[in-house]
């Protein structure tokens, strides 16, 4: 494990966990989530744990960040009700 | 309330970082999991199933229960998913066509819908480009990921991968075909009927492999039973065991992925998505 490359990917996905709390746009929480989820990934494959690295890659990073997008798409900006 | 939430969140974060100094630190050989466990199943997993990848040993076979109720877990998400979206009301609305030679976009009201012909192609309401580039480019590459998944899900015994990396893959393979083109064409090619069928389709082959186990003498999901059957020793058998319950995961994951897509995308009326 490399310290100094953990360092910084534990420091980016603080930044982006914040990021996806404080941004006003779904959309961009929905791809914030995505950064997130592959920063996770990167963590995962730097302690050894390839498969679940892998596993957070397809799921997390990929299919998970669709299904937000697919979701935010069918919100409108207002209520309806 | 803010300021009430602020410190709660501080107080419990706080707790839960003076909680993981009593955590061994990470790869700590003295640590109580790679004590007794981990070293087991470091040492016997090729001898007892000849699968080279030790996660893929203790997934499907040390701790088989688990996994085919995660399975079970993702087929009941599938479930959920279409009891709260579904939808089998069609929308009211006008429907729009696009003459394929042309790009002429018609407006069509909702009683003189046209018959099915190639001169005229339906378009979704809200986001239709005529994206040549992008629909060609992902109908070639849909089948190289598809493939990938294949290898992912049949290779999960030497390298990392399985069923659940395997199956979201092949899934995704759909939702590319489903947001480059429409939702129509996705579900031209596996339809709402197959996708539920293969749902089920694929938690009835992991616990049919474990019922079999049963049948053959042995106890529930243990695959040292089906050598019988394959005609193999029984430590091929159950690295066989292993990879079909690993296809039955991937087939239930690839399903549930296609399925919350097009409920999700299209309000749960599956007619046109994202």
């Amino acid at each position: 494990m490399i310290w100094e490359l953990d360092l910084v990917i534990l420091i980016l996905v603080i930044i982006a966990a914040i990021g996806a709390i404080q941004v006003k746009d779904l959309l961009g929480c929905a791809i914030l989530f995505g950064a997130y989820s592959f920063l996770m990934c990167l963590l995962w494959a730097i302690m050894g744990a390839v498969d679940v690295s892998f596993t957070e890659a397809s799921v997390g990073a990929g299919v998970s960040t669709v299904f937000f997008v697919a979701a935010v798409f069918r919100t409108t900006r207002r209520t309806k009700d | 309330m803010k300021a009430i939430g602020l410190i709660i969140v501080v107080l419990v974060g706080a707790l839960l970082l003076y909680s993981t100094e009593d955590f061994p630190s990470w790869g700590d050989p003295a640590s109580p999991a790679s004590v007794h466990v981990a070293a087991h199943h470091l040492k016997k997993a090729i001898p007892e199933t000849s699968v080279p990848n030790v996660v893929t040993a203790v997934l499907a076979d040390y701790r088989g229960y688990d996994t085919m109720f995660e399975t079970s877990v993702i087929f009941c998400a599938g479930l959920g998913c279409f009891v709260l979206l579904r939808l089998f009301k069609k929308r009211d609305d006008d429907s729009y066509y696009r003459h394929v030679a042309t790009g002429i976009t018609l407006h069509i009201k909702k009683d003189k819908i046209p018959d099915a012909s190639s001169e005229f192609e339906r378009i979704d309401t809200l986001w239709t480009p005529y994206d040549l580039i992008v629909k060609n480019v992902c109908r070639i590459l849909a089948p190289f990921v598809q493939l990938f998944a294949l290898y992912v899900i049949a290779h999960g015994h030497h390298s990392p991968g399985g069923g659940f990396q395997g199956g979201v893959i092949l899934g995704a393979s759909v939702i590319l075909i489903a947001i480059s083109h429409d939702m129509r064409t996705a579900l031209g090619r596996i339809s709402e009927k197959t996708v539920h069928i293969l749902m089920a389709v694929g938690v009835l082959i992991y616990s049919g492999i474990g019922a079999l186990c049963i049948l053959m003498g042995r106890n529930f999901l243990d695959y040292a039973a089906l050598s019988r059957i394959l005609f193999t020793d029984k430590i091929e058998a159950r690295s066989l065991g292993i990879f079909g319950v690993e296809v039955g995961v991937g087939i239930t994951v690839m399903a549930v992925m296609i399925s919350i897509y097009n409920n999700l995308s299209s309000e749960g009326r599956q007619d046109e998505g994202l």
